[in-house]
């Protein structure tokens, strides 16, 4: 199949290079310490965290640091389909592993110890790049929290159709088979916490797809910063400051 | 600015599934137009030509007249990504020809992405169907376009859509017909060209041209389902999906090979093949079992009058040899009560195959007036294909040559297909143009080495540079006797020896090749040109090279006395001839002679010579003995198959004689020194890539596919034993006359029927099977794959590439990661060569005509079927085979002979004559020519 044409334009009309719009809110859930949604496209999902709270079961709690859960689970009504089990599947329990380890790779947690911190992950609409989508709803929603970090954690996907290097892929792409590298990084660190692909590839080529994942994250963080200073600025504005 | 893409799919378990789709519009998508100031065109091509009509194409127009498109006269094209889509979906072939066209600098075609275009985008309606919707957009890109480029370019829609037509006019936007725009070009040699469509579809037919067909209009065949039905009935099962093929020697007769069933469905008859053609994707329904055929296949002849049996080379394999010879089977009695083969009714075409054919049209009258189109019939080559209805304005030019056709409709009154002309190849009998119609016939690419595909050589005159024999990855050979041996005459020589005596008495043994991958890049245009074309084709003549003649014949061609450079395998051999250890190199070399297999054998021979190189001879001579002996053991079948070697006439390139090519000790002993290269190698690049290697094998043949075999070995008394190839290969050497003690010829007619039952050797992806199944039946060897021949085969190349992974001398190509990618390279590969073989044997079949012309010849052959009015005979000296007919044709199955089944004979009602399988006959071989220019070889019995 063809997923770029010969005239360089991807099944969306996106070029090979070029991103799905990005849109973000933050303070989606009252009841949570933070939260978020992030949309890359069609793909969307929502993030709540609370904490840092008192650690809920007691045999798990770390005497110098903080205990960072997570977990991720798709709505039912995210996919065309009825999802029958839509958490505790091998593939949550892995995306909810990767979520709170990069996470956790960025949260300054020996300032809170003995607390607990939960991130809840959920996939509105799933369309490609949900781990990415996940991790930068996440992201916000921490910040939202404001949980202390060492930097912000950005993700983007990377894959490697038709001899062509591609950003962001969305389902159709993903499901063609090739491979797919999801890239988070640290971006003021130029720091990679996340690297994961799911096929083989060259290494020349698969160092061109990481370096565009990379770019990718890069432009997600530019723009992660840019909703955190707006949302900053309203907060400011209602505090009357 | 974004859009989303509401539809509903079907999925493949048959539910229906919502869709949504993003679509991002740009603004950054240019027109194409060379003069235009608004695009900033110089950042991307821009073909069209601003001061010209724009010509835009709608679908059926792509869809009907590729053939048109791809004549000069129609040129600067705007082609829609949307129309283009709808061109993949319905054909990929044309849409393939129409990339190649947008993608040619010499045309002025441009693709312009409408859907994704912000003023061009067109948003679906509700309960709007497809072609609407299409149509729509086109309307939309067109008038954009128009007001785009402004009144100095005129913007003309061609469509044959008539309600397309209608409201373009109405929206203000000028369309017109293919039919009348060719007409305004005042070229009347472009409307042959054109297809004219059917009379029922709803497109706009040409009026001008009135039908010249009989007026009655019956239907002759039955309606094709419509694809709901056919869907639902292979759901149901009442249907059955499968590929068409249609009998190579007798077109009334074809197989559907069908999952579902799990065995073949044979479909007799122009009714029941319903209008499908060769490689058609078709439905198939079964007939009740009272219907099902008995086999009329006994006879030589064929239901309708004029096509027959022709004469042809042997087949010397299961996949040359003619289909009917498998249904001979059983006595009488046995298939008469339950016919055991299914046989079925086309119902529904899935899927056309549809391409255009080589052949001429059938001899007629000329009519009264020229320059008027008139109706003639064309007949194809390939006796698969039906005749096709053509119509032509220059009929007094096309009767006497080779023409190309393609087809375009064939409706249920018509009993052949419509088609049109495409282009003259020359003139018939010419030999010229017959072996272009064999090249064309068999999909050989023999047009010259593109600029791109030459840039790519290096520069001539071409040396081994010092780089080259410094670089630590090759071996420097140079001082070793290193020759070669081949047929004479050979330019293109890619494999080399030599054989040197060790101190501890053992022997270094080296197989050099032609190190092809040096100058062959993966991912060049050089590499993807030598990829299609997959092998050299070798005709009588000509041989068509699948790389460049200076790589061919002179950088890697490891000629005598000049260094090159190789990639080697050297072994150490005890003079057992067993395996010590084995080393694989790149090296550079320097052959010290080129010999031929008369020379080496000449020296081989004459004791009086005692120079090192005869000695080397000799001593690998005897290794080979050991070896070929040890794989005979082993199990390995020694076939033989009757090749034929012409001498030809060096000024006019006209055979002078006929003869058995010979084969010599020096020839077997070059072949087991290539298997054991090419079998320590399929090793190599098997341990280090196991699931991307390239290799070969050759599949076990089934009892039944042996069965002919066995009967033909029955009627003399042999029994063959064919457990496995071990036994087959014993039983086929104790195999004697047991009738005629006194016969030479027996042993290897026995082996060349033999041969023909077998399927020929396949390329495949290690990674697509199981190693079981990686068996090489014909060599007993576990694994086989091609390395000796990477000048003439790309599938050694891909090896050579491979063995270069392997040792670490080179990255392994991207390529190799893509097993669905890897896997098509194998299938192409596959192809090429059948069709390289198909068209060697085409070429000897022409010469063979050619040669007999002028020489009616007797001579003797053995009767190899029997057949009800006749017998097939095989002609050992000339290496063909044809009918013999015992009865004259017309008064077929008229009751003076009568076929023995189990004794494979036929005999004279009164006993006083008959003939039985294998018997030898003398036979009087004279071209014939019972209609104008179609010679053909007849052969007759001489009592």
């Amino acid at each position: 199949m063809e997923y770029v044409s010969p005239e360089g334009l991807r099944l969306d009309g996106r070029r090979p290079m070029e991103m799905r719009q990005l849109r973000a809110e933050i303070g989606t859930v009252a009841k949570a310490d933070g939260s978020a949604v992030f949309e890359m496209g069609n793909t969307k999902v929502i993030a709540a965290v609370y904490g840092p709270r008192e650690v809920q079961n007691r045999s798990q709690q770390i005497s110098d640091q903080a205990l960072v859960r997570c977990e991720y689970s798709m709505a039912n009504f995210s996919t065309g389909d009825r999802l029958r089990k839509p958490k505790g599947d091998r593939r949550s329990t892995e995306i909810s592993l990767v979520i709170r380890q990069t996470m956790e790779a960025c949260i300054l947690t020996h300032l809170m110890p003995r607390s607990q911190i939960d991130i809840f992950v959920q996939v509105l609409q799933a369309d490609g790049g949900t781990r990415s989508a996940c991790i930068n709803a996440a992201t916000l929603a921490l910040a939202d929290a404001g949980i202390p970090m060492r930097d912000i954690v950005t993700s983007c996907s990377a894959g490697y159709l038709n001899s062509a290097p591609l950003l962001d892929l969305n389902y159709i792409e993903d499901s063609a088979g090739g491979p797919d590298v999801t890239v988070a990084i640290l971006p003021k660190l130029d720091k990679v916490t996340l690297l994961q692909m799911d096929a083989k590839l060259p290494v020349d080529i698969f160092e061109n797809v990481m370096g565009l994942a990379i770019e990718g994250c890069k432009a997600v963080s530019n723009y992660i910063k840019e909703v955190l200073l707006g949302n900053t600025k309203q907060l400011e504005y209602r505090r009357g400051l | 600015m974004l859009q989303s893409n509401t539809f509903s799919r079907k999925t493949k378990a048959g539910r229906i599934k919502k869709e949504v789709r993003e679509i991002y519009l740009r603004d950054d998508i240019y027109c194409g137009a060379s003069a235009c100031k608004t695009c900033l065109a110089s950042t991307c091509r821009a073909p069209l030509d601003a001061s010209s009509p724009l010509l835009i194409l709608d679908t059926n127009v792509l869809l009907h007249q590729i053939d048109l498109l791809e004549n000069p006269a129609i040129d600067n094209v705007v082609l829609l990504s949307v129309v283009l889509d709808e061109v993949k979906n319905k054909n990929m072939a044309h849409y393939n020809r129409i990339r190649a066209l947008s993608t040619n600098p010499l045309r002025k075609f441009y693709v312009f992405s409408n859907q994704f275009h912000k003023e061009t985008f067109v948003k679906r309606m509700d309960g709007e169907t497809p072609n609407d919707y299409n149509d729509r957009a086109i309307r939309v890109a067109t008038r954009w376009y128009q007001t785009h480029l402004g009144a100095a370019t005129p913007v003309l829609l061609i469509t044959n859509d008539r309600d397309n037509k209608r409201r373009a006019s109405e929206e203000g936007i000028s369309a017109d017909t293919i039919q009348s725009y060719v007409k305004s070009l005042g070229q009347p040699e472009l409307l042959d060209l054109l297809v004219h469509p059917a009379p029922e579809s709803e497109d706009v037919t040409m009026e001008q041209i009135e039908d010249l067909r009989p007026s009655k209009k019956q239907v002759v065949y039955q309606e094709h389902k419509p694809m709901s039905e056919i869907t639902l009935g292979l759901h149901r099962g009442i249907y059955h999906q499968g590929k068409l093929r249609v009998n190579r020697y007798n077109p009334f007769e074809a197989y559907v090979g069908s999952e579902s069933i799990g065995d073949e469905i044979i479909i007799y008859g122009r009714q029941n093949m319903n209008r499908a053609f060769d490689g058609d994707i078709v439905a198939v329904e079964l007939l009740p079992q009272d219907q099902w055929h008995e086999e009329k296949n006994l006879s030589i002849a064929d239901e309708e009058d004029e096509e027959e049996d022709d004469v042809h080379l042997a087949p010397s394999s299961a996949d040359d040899a003619p289909r009917t010879t498998n249904l001979v089977s059983g006595s009488a009695t046995e298939t008469n009560s339950t016919p055991s083969r299914h046989s079925g009714r086309i119902v529904g075409i899935i899927k056309r195959n549809w391409h255009s054919y080589c052949g001429s049209l059938e001899p007629m009258a000329m009519p009264a007036g020229t320059g008027s189109f008139t109706s003639a019939l064309f007949v194809s080559k390939d006796r698969r294909i039906p005749k096709i209805r053509i119509q032509t304005r220059q009929l007094e030019n096309l009767l006497d040559k080779r023409i190309i056709v393609a087809v375009d409709s064939w409706d249920r009154q018509s009993r052949y297909p419509s088609g049109h002309y495409v282009r003259v190849i020359g003139e018939i009998g010419d030999r010229d143009t017959e072996s272009e119609v064999v090249l064309i016939e068999n999909d050989i690419n023999s047009r010259p080495f593109s600029a791109q595909v030459l840039a790519c050589l290096p520069a001539l005159p071409w040396s081994v540079s010092s780089e080259d024999v410094t670089n630590s990855i090759r071996l420097d050979l140079r001082s070793l006797c290193v020759f070669s041996v081949d047929p004479p005459g050979c330019k293109d020589i890619d494999d080399a020896l030599h054989c040197t005596a060790l101190p501890n008495g053992n022997y270094e043994v080296g197989v050099h090749i032609a190190d092809v991958t040096n100058f062959v890049h993966p991912g060049t245009p050089l590499d993807d040109e030598a990829s299609q074309r997959g092998t050299s084709v070798y005709l009588v003549e000509r041989r068509i090279d699948m790389l460049p003649k200076p790589l061919t014949e002179d950088i890697c061609s490891l000629r005598a006395d000049v260094e090159r450079l190789s990639f080697s395998v050297i072994w150490e051999m005890t003079p057992e001839a067993e395996i010590i250890s084995t080393r694989f190199t790149k090296s550079v070399i320097k052959s010290c002679a080129a010999l031929s297999y008369v020379e080496a054998q000449a020296r081989m021979d004459d004791s009086r010579l005692m120079d090192p190189l005869t000695t080397d001879l000799r001593n690998m001579n005897a290794l080979a003995k050991i070896m070929r002996q040890r794989r005979i053991d082993r199990g390995a079948l020694t076939l033989a198959s009757a090749e034929v070697k012409f001498q030809i006439d060096t000024e006019t390139h006209d055979p002078l004689d006929i003869g058995m090519y010979q084969i010599r000790e020096a020839n077997q002993m070059v072949e087991e020194f290539m298997l054991a290269a090419n079998v320590s190698v399929a090793k190599q690049i098997r341990d280090c890539f196991p699931s991307c290697s390239l290799l070969r094998r050759h599949p076990t043949p089934t009892r039944e596919m042996l069965e002919p075999l066995l009967r033909t070995a029955a009627a003399v008394g042999l029994d063959l034993d064919v457990s496995s190839s071990k036994a087959l290969a014993d039983s086929l050497d104790r195999a004697v006359n047991i009738l005629q003690r006194d016969d030479p010829y027996f042993n290897k007619l026995i082996r060349i029927l033999a041969t023909r039952c077998m399927t020929q050797a396949v390329y495949f992806c290690s990674g697509d099977l199981s190693p079981p199944e990686y068996h090489h039946y014909g060599l007993a060897a576990p694994l086989y794959t091609h390395f000796t021949s990477p000048i003439r085969r790309y599938a050694d190349v891909i090896v050579h590439r491979l063995l270069a992974a392997s040792l670490g001398i080179d990255k392994l190509p991207s390529v190799f990661q893509d097993r669905t990618q890897l896997t098509s390279i194998a299938d192409n590969l596959n192809y090429r060569h059948r069709n390289a073989q198909m068209a060697s044997r085409a070429s000897v079949e022409l010469h063979t005509i050619i040669y007999f012309r002028k020489r009616p010849t007797d001579t003797e052959a053995r009767i190899v079927k029997i057949r009800s009015n006749g017998f097939i005979v095989f002609v050992p000296k000339y290496g063909i085979e044809g009918p013999v007919y015992l009865t004259t044709r017309g008064e077929k199955g008229s009751g003076e002979w009568y076929v023995d089944e189990q004794q494979q004979k036929i005999v004279k009602m009164d006993n006083s004559l008959s003939y039985s399988v294998l018997q030898t006959v003398r036979i009087h071989m004279e071209v014939v020519g019972p209609q104008p220019n179609r010679p053909k070889l007849q052969l007759t019995l001489i009592f």
